[in-house]
């Protein structure tokens, strides 16, 4: 009966998947919303271009942390530019939901945060050579 | 109880009880139902009330029969819109019994009129040094500005902290007087925990201190009586949309010998005794500081809200509230295995009940009681410090007011337990 509420995605909510931290992980951000309370640290561990392993703490609502469980299931072995190159919609997709406009910030917190992970590593990457210049807002 | 409507909240007649169920009809919005084909069951009034018939009539009367501009024409119209709008500073002044319908000053909501208070009276009355006492509870609409005031002027900032049941320590603040604050600003009514905090007694002892007061009353006025003059407060607000009033809608109380010693807040039409090109003096109070075109018709409202709640009366506004915030606490606890609530027992509370079902995140709380038609907010309701200091990420709220129904709470618990039951599948 309940859309927003599937089995899967309770699921997820109480057994999140690639739940805990890395022990040296190459990029880490944490999100908040702090309108709803919701906190995701993301963190990744990247070789060669490629995310190799990924993993996320945090607390918040069902559908920020279901959201946060299926996308570190999708680009745990994607490269980093398709991961830069995920949209919105990809993530919506993803989740395979409804989402109410109120709570897109719940469902979009994951990908808001692997985004800002990325940035900060690229920025800290640019650093040395002295070329740094801020990086401009991810396509997320 | 017509007679109620002209001698306002002090007239001491034993209060007749208020039947919401009648009174139900007067709100055109409770006879609609959501997406879902379900009955609205409101239960956030707190955020905002709904709007009686009587309300929308009023701002769709000036809208459609006078909708003049105020304080200018010399037509029939115009001085019917100034004479509407006049008149509704009489009516505020009556519900919240202030002595000079003068010292009302018309304003957008309680957040315009405490900035109004820190621009034009905060800035010119504090100091380096000097401090401010607030509250652990205040909504963010009476800390922020206050904020502002002290990083500016160099200032201080002090807090009254609360109990584990959310009642204010009046012993750490008797101490905190001893500092010599020059403005105490506290709310009447908490907006998370819904205590109902000893105003009176917390104004003398301020201005044993030498210092002013401040009341946010955006959850009192629409729910109780209120008595400046009895209270002893020098600054005292409210927002209109809470008391069954228009959005954009709302007033500032203040001591007529206050107003006049403060500055403009902003500066235009309306304010002005004369314009010069270099100079202008200012218009008297409260004129000063209504500066440009108002929301005439929203105000107008706000006045047909005051009378209607005047009919109604507010001590037995009081009771119905406070009976459905017992009946909350008593039918919550006992229906809704392992609900937690916050806040103090009904005798201290208005109707506003917080709540957490252990695990589950309010916004799924919420979203799943949406489904079932019931209202309830769901965050940290604008008190993210109040919410710290209890170690919370976020809360649910239910809040009632005078169309509120016990139903509506059993609807509730019928609800909550739909969302133990969706999450322990
Ligand atoms: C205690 C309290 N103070 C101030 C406000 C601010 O009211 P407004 O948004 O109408 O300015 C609110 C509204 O949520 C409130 O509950």
């Amino acid at each position: 009966m309940d859309d927003l509420y599937r089995d899967y995605i309770l699921e997820h909510y109480r057994h999140p998947h690639n739940f805990g931290v890395l022990d040296a992980p190459t990029a880490s951000y944490e999100g908040s919303n702090p309108l709803c309370g919701d906190r995701i640290t993301m963190m990744l561990g990247i070789s060669d271009g490629i995310v190799r392993e990924v993993a996320f703490t945090g607390r918040g609502c069902a559908i920020s942390q279901a959201s946060a469980s299926l996308l570190t299931d999708e680009i745990k072995g994607k490269t980093v530019e398709e991961v830069e190159g995920m949209t919105p919609d990809d993530l919506l997709e993803l989740i395979g939901i409804e989402i109410s406009p109120a709570r897109l910030k719940c469902a979009l917190l994951s990908l808001d945060t692997v985004a800002h992970a990325l940035a900060d590593e690229a920025a800290e990457k640019a650093e040395p050579d002295g070329s740094a210049s801020a990086p401009s807002s991810t396509s997320a | 109880m017509a007679d109620l409507a002209t001698t306002g909240p002090t007239s001491q007649a034993a209060p007749a009880r208020l039947d919401p169920y009648r009174l139900r009809g007067d709100f055109p919005i409770l006879s609609t139902a959501n997406r879902f084909g379900k009955p609205l069951v409101y239960l956030d009034s707190a955020a905002t009330s709904l709007k009686p018939l009587a309300v929308i009539e009023a701002v769709d009367g000036y809208n459609r029969e006078y909708s003049a501009n105020i304080h200018r024409g010399i037509y029939e119209m115009a001085e019917r819109a100034t004479g509407a709008y006049e008149e509704t500073r009489v009516k505020i002044a009556r519900l919240i019994n202030a002595p000079d319908p003068h010292e009302i000053v018309f304003v957008r909501n309680a957040t315009e009129a405490i900035n109004l208070v820190a621009y034009s009276w905060g800035r010119r009355n504090i100091g380096r040094g000097d401090t401010i006492v607030l509250t652990e509870m205040e909504h963010h609409a009476n800390l922020v500005p206050w904020q502002l005031v002290v990083q500016e002027m160099d200032g201080d900032l002090e807090f009254v902290p609360i109990t584990d049941d959310g009642i204010l320590r009046l012993e750490v603040y008797e101490v905190l007087l001893h500092l010599r604050p020059k403005l105490i600003a506290f709310t009447h009514v908490s907006n998370m925990l819904g205590t109902v905090n000893p105003v009176r007694e917390m104004t003398e002892m301020a201005h044993a201190a030498g210092a002013l007061v401040l009341i946010d009353g955006a959850q009192a006025v629409p729910h109780m009586p209120v008595d400046v003059r009895e209270i002893g407060a020098d600054f005292y607000v409210f927002s209109g949309h809470k008391m069954l009033g228009p959005t954009g809608s709302g007033a500032l109380w203040a001591r007529r010998e206050l107003l006049e010693a403060m500055p403009p807040f902003m500066a235009g039409g309306d304010m002005i005794r004369e314009v010069h090109l270099r100079r202008s003096e200012w218009n008297e109070v409260p004129y000063k500081f209504e500066a440009g075109t108002p929301d005439i018709a929203a105000e107008i409202g706000m006045g047909a809200a005051a009378d209607y709640l005047m009919n109604l009366g507010m001590e037995a506004v009081r009771v119905h509230e406070q009976d459905l915030a017992r009946y909350a606490l008593d039918v919550l606890p006992r229906e809704v295995p392992g609900i937690e609530l916050y806040g103090p027992a009904a005798e201290l509370r208005g109707g506003v009940v917080s709540f957490n079902l252990p695990g589950i995140h309010p916004h799924d709380v919420a979203q799943i009681l949406d489904r079932s038609g019931i209202c309830v907010r769901a965050g940290h309701h604008c008190t993210m410090p109040l919410h710290e200091r209890f170690d919370l990420a976020a809360t649910a709220r239910a809040s009632f007011n005078v169309y509120t129904v016990p139903e509506e709470i059993d609807a509730l618990a019928v609800g909550l337990r739909e969302v133990t039951r969706i999450f322990d599948r």
